[in-house]
């Protein structure tokens, strides 16, 4: 494989090798959080914030970590900036952290920031880690806000709280509920891979 | 609460994996086979069960007196780490044949996001001891049920001509959503 350059590492989150729509990963926030475009776009930043900070100090220790507890060290490290965001959370945002509830928390397993840890900022050094924790962060919180965008709009007939449909559109509730998401996120991992096959073709 | 509320509650009407979208990974991941499905199900319930069970004791015996809430992620996760490591190396001293079925699929529960759902819902609702185990039974029992039921749609999706856009993970998606507009008609169950 070429050696990426400093700007690649960063794109590659965004579509090549987007953790939710390409890898399948962090699958259960993306599912249950995004009821509203609000929540999506909280969620998403959270956890671009664990993945960013956590990625810094993984990458600065990656030569003082044995091997054989590489995982434990890990996990403590996100563990630990996990609940600093969600103390944030629920001090300056306390309706947000209300709705997204133990999904804060749960971003401590999220597939994405174990993922990235092992896969690259325990290999790369701190700016490159930085910035491919930055891109694939971005491209988590980018893909959150359009599935929660196409179901705030559909379900309840408003984005970001404002009412976009005129008032004369009868909400698809199923939209906000749980079948809604498994719907709405097969439909768009779909059209990624429309997309994917025409770019290729 | 009634005991019988909450195993009913966790595992048809909170279904985890369908109406509390914790767990998807395997559920997406192991569903292929209806036999690892059932594996896998069994050592996430097993795990299910024993980490409810410990991390109801360390919230009430060493985080609660000593005032360490907030230490309780760190401290659920590497409980729920140490747990499966326990659990592996327990079940390959006393039954070898029960470690090569379930083999591979016991390390990857440590990652899997309904454990630690469990136990933070756990605290979350106040449930007591013998609540807490109830429910952590519950839980796994409707995990194993939709693995098995999405492997067992899966098998017979082989055959299927899917539109090349859908193939994979689209399609499991879709199938994913028909399944918990069935299991949203167990809500009058209660």
């Amino acid at each position: 494989m070429k050696e990426k350059t400093a700007i690649q590492e960063f794109v590659k989150g965004l579509w090549d090798e987007n953790p939710v729509l390409v890898s399948l990963l962090g699958l259960c926030p993306t599912l249950a959080v995004t009821v509203s475009a609000i929540n999506g776009l909280a969620m998403g930043l959270a956890a671009t914030f664990v993945l960013v900070c956590s990625a810094f100090l993984v990458s600065l220790l990656r030569k003082a970590i044995p091997n054989q507890v590489r995982i434990a060290a890990y996990i403590v490290i996100i563990a630990t900036f996990v609940t600093i965001a969600d103390r944030f959370l629920a001090a300056f945002t306390p309706d947000i952290s209300k709705a997204l509830g133990p999904f804060i928390p749960l971003i401590i397993v999220n597939c994405i920031i174990l993922g990235r840890m092992e896969a690259f900022a325990s290999k790369n050094g701190i700016g490159r880690s930085l910035l491919d924790a930055l891109g694939m962060g971005l491209g988590f919180t980018m893909t959150l806000l359009v599935l929660s965008s196409i179901r705030e709009i559909l379900g309840s007939g408003t984005w970001f709280g404002m009412d976009v449909m005129w008032g004369s559109f009868s909400p698809w509730s199923v939209m906000i509920l749980p079948p809604g998401a498994f719907l709405a996120l097969g439909c768009l991992i779909a059209g990624a891979n429309w997309i994917n096959n025409r770019r290729k073709a | 609460m009634n005991l019988l509320v909450i195993f009913i509650g966790a595992a048809l009407i909170n279904n985890f994996v369908l109406s509390q979208f914790l767990g998807i990974c395997p559920f997406v991941g192991v569903s292929k086979k209806v036999d690892s499905a059932f594996s896998m199900g069994m050592a996430t319930t097993f795990v299910m069960v024993i980490a409810a069970m410990v991390t109801w004791l360390v919230y009430h015996f060493i985080l609660l007196p000593f005032k360490l809430e907030i230490l309780e992620y760190v401290a659920f996760i590497l409980i729920i780490a140490s747990l499966v490591q326990l659990v592996e190396m327990f079940i390959r001293k006393v039954s070898k044949p029960l470690y090569d079925a379930l083999g591979i699929f016991l390390p990857l529960i440590t990652t899997n996001c309904a454990i630690l759902g469990l136990a933070l819902n756990a605290v979350l609702n106040e449930y007591s001891f013998s609540q807490t185990l109830v429910y952590g039974l519950g839980a796994g029992i409707g995990f194993t049920l939709a693995l098995v039921i999405m492997a067992g749609i899966r098998e017979e999706l082989e055959l299927v001509d899917i539109p090349r856009s859908f193939q994979g993970a689209a399609i499991t998606m879709i199938i994913a959503g028909s399944l918990a507009l069935a299991f949203m008609g167990f809500a009058g169950l209660i």
